[in-house]
């Protein structure tokens, strides 16, 4: 207690002293009080303005009416309003001239990239090179076909899912787990099938496997492996690999078979937006 | 205003000034949560809803013990950008069986309200095994040890037991048959008719996780595929008043 305070000695204390120190009684500054009432004045409004007492059936509605819902709703509805036109265009157009449309193919092409970075990138990549199990989108191996339209039938019936009545669908037989071969018969299929676009892990089992093949694999991939799209067979001719092409990888895929599901995106996307996509993959390199 | 002189009075008793802030905090919790409890739009009347069958369950309860939501939330806002990106506005009627809810308050991954059906059995199970392996550059964590974990379900009847005590309308039948439905729906070589009948038929029953067996992965898949397919949004039509 070197100095006595000096400063507004006419201030009241409480009267609280701790330890000789002893607290003013100073009243709040204007400005935060003015700030308080204000906010009480502020909250009055906003209750009557927007949705807040509770009743017994529902809350009071608020007179401006506001809704969370609704103006989603709104938002959502004036966004598709500014592209109403063009949407209905797209959706209608025919797919297999839509190139000739510049405006048209320009729209659906960048529509279409934001519809495939949101729903279909996590598989195939956002690049589109796909992934073990997910094709490659760019090169110009197709299982169901790489035309506009087969791309747009693909998207929107998915691949043998259980969502969708009339979505592609084939199913290798799992030739090991059904015992349709036997080991020995797996490897001399599987060197084979490498044979057809590389070099086999054992040459001298390759003259059976031509043989099991024949019996067992021409029907889907035919004679010389080269696929069927009506079936959705892969190409087994063409070094391109969708599980990959080492002797124990195809001889896994003999063995239990692969079943790839790709979901049908009807359900989650509108015509506009399958056409988009349709176009946006077509044109990414592998398109026929 | 004289009264409002006397606060030196509250100010000056510790005790009182306790017991009093204690009454203004209830007033407005009452005013804010109790109507919600009879209020008639709180839960909307949805179509499709149904209590999760044993092996969702079981999937929620691993969601749960691997903390999935800490980074993952269920809970699609009603906003443009996120309806856009997830599908629908998540209902509160979706969360009516989720004890408790998974809304999540932190999106370190995308919201998965709405994952179900999105990706392929075998996305999910890559995914989950290593993340990196589809989605390069996601920061989730391996989860590939679920793969190896075999349940059987001992004890889903407890569970589903538990859930029907908070409200859950699972039936005696259901919780009876809670193992034989909860090891059914993972085998499509199984006689599952009764999980159909019980749950409805729109239940997937797959080998989820493509190995022999059950596993908490085909736990977890059955319930992220489950995730917001439940509702039939074509016979929807919101209230505006919510």
């Amino acid at each position: 207690m070197s100095k006595k305070p000096t400063k507004k000695p006419e201030v009241p204390t409480t009267g609280h002293t701790w330890d000789g120190i002893q607290e003013y009684d100073n009243p709040m500054p204007r400005w935060w009080l003015w700030c308080f009432y204000l906010t009480i004045i502020w909250g009055i409004g906003y209750a009557i303005a927007y949705p807040a007492w509770p009743g017994i059936q529902s809350a009071t509605a608020g007179v401006l009416g506001y809704s969370t819902r609704g103006e989603v709703a709104a938002e959502i509805a004036a966004a598709n309003a500014r592209n109403e036109a063009i949407n209905t265009r797209l959706a209608s157009a025919d797919l297999s001239t839509i190139a000739d449309d510049v405006e048209l193919n320009g729209y659906a092409t960048s529509a279409g990239s934001a519809v495939f970075k949101t729903w279909c990138a996590q598989c195939h990549g956002s690049g589109a090179a796909g992934a073990k199990g997910y094709p490659n989108l760019l090169d110009n191996d197709w299982l169901w076909g790489g035309d506009i339209e087969s791309i747009h039938e693909t998207v929107r019936v998915g691949i043998r899912t259980e969502t969708h009545d009339e979505t592609r669908y084939s199913e290798m037989p799992a030739f090991g787990v059904f015992e349709m071969l036997d080991d020995t018969q797996l490897d001399q299929v599987a060197n084979y099938v490498i044979s057809l676009s590389g070099e086999p892990q054992d040459a001298t089992m390759v003259a059976a496997g031509a043989a099991l093949f024949e019996e067992n694999c021409t029907s889907c991939h035919g004679e010389k492996g080269l696929g069927d799209r009506e079936q959705g067979a892969p190409n087994l001719a063409d070094a391109i690999w969708l599980y990959g092409g080492d002797f124990d990888t195809v001889r896994e895929t003999i063995y239990g078979s692969r079943f790839g599901v790709m979901p049908n995106w009807d359900a989650r996307l509108t015509e506009a937006q399958i056409n988009a996509v349709a176009v946006y993959v077509h044109q990414l390199g592998g398109g026929e | 205003m004289a009264i409002l002189d006397k606060h030196k009075f509250i100010e000056t008793n510790a005790t009182l000034l306790l017991v009093l802030s204690l009454l203004v905090v209830s007033i407005g919790g009452i005013v804010q949560i109790a109507p919600l409890f009879w209020l008639e739009n709180t839960i909307e009347d949805v179509e499709g809803m149904r209590p999760y069958t044993p092996l969702e369950l079981a999937g929620r309860d691993i969601y749960i013990r691997e903390g999935c939501y800490v980074c993952h939330s269920q809970m699609i806002r009603p906003m443009r950008d996120e309806v856009e990106r997830y599908g629908h506005y998540s209902l509160a009627a979706e969360s009516k069986y989720d004890h408790p809810h998974q809304w999540g308050s932190k999106r370190t991954g995308p919201d998965l309200a709405r994952v179900g059906g999105r990706y392929s059995d075998d996305w999910h199970v890559d995914h989950l095994i290593n993340p990196q392996s589809v989605v390069p550059e996601s920061v989730m964590p391996k989860y590939g040890f679920l793969e190896r974990r075999n349940i059987d379900g001992e004890y889903i009847g407890d569970l589903l037991k538990a859930n029907a005590f908070v409200g859950v309308p699972y039936s005696d039948e259901m919780v009876e048959n809670a193992q034989a439905d909860f090891l059914a729906q993972a085998d499509p070589d199984a006689d599952y008719d009764g999980l159909l009948e019980r749950y409805g038929e729109e239940i997937a029953v797959r080998n989820f996780d493509g190995n022999q067996g059950v596993t908490e992965m085909d736990a977890l898949v059955a319930y992220l595929q489950m995730l917001g397919t439940l509702v039939d949004f074509s016979t929807f039509t919101p209230d505006a008043s919510r």
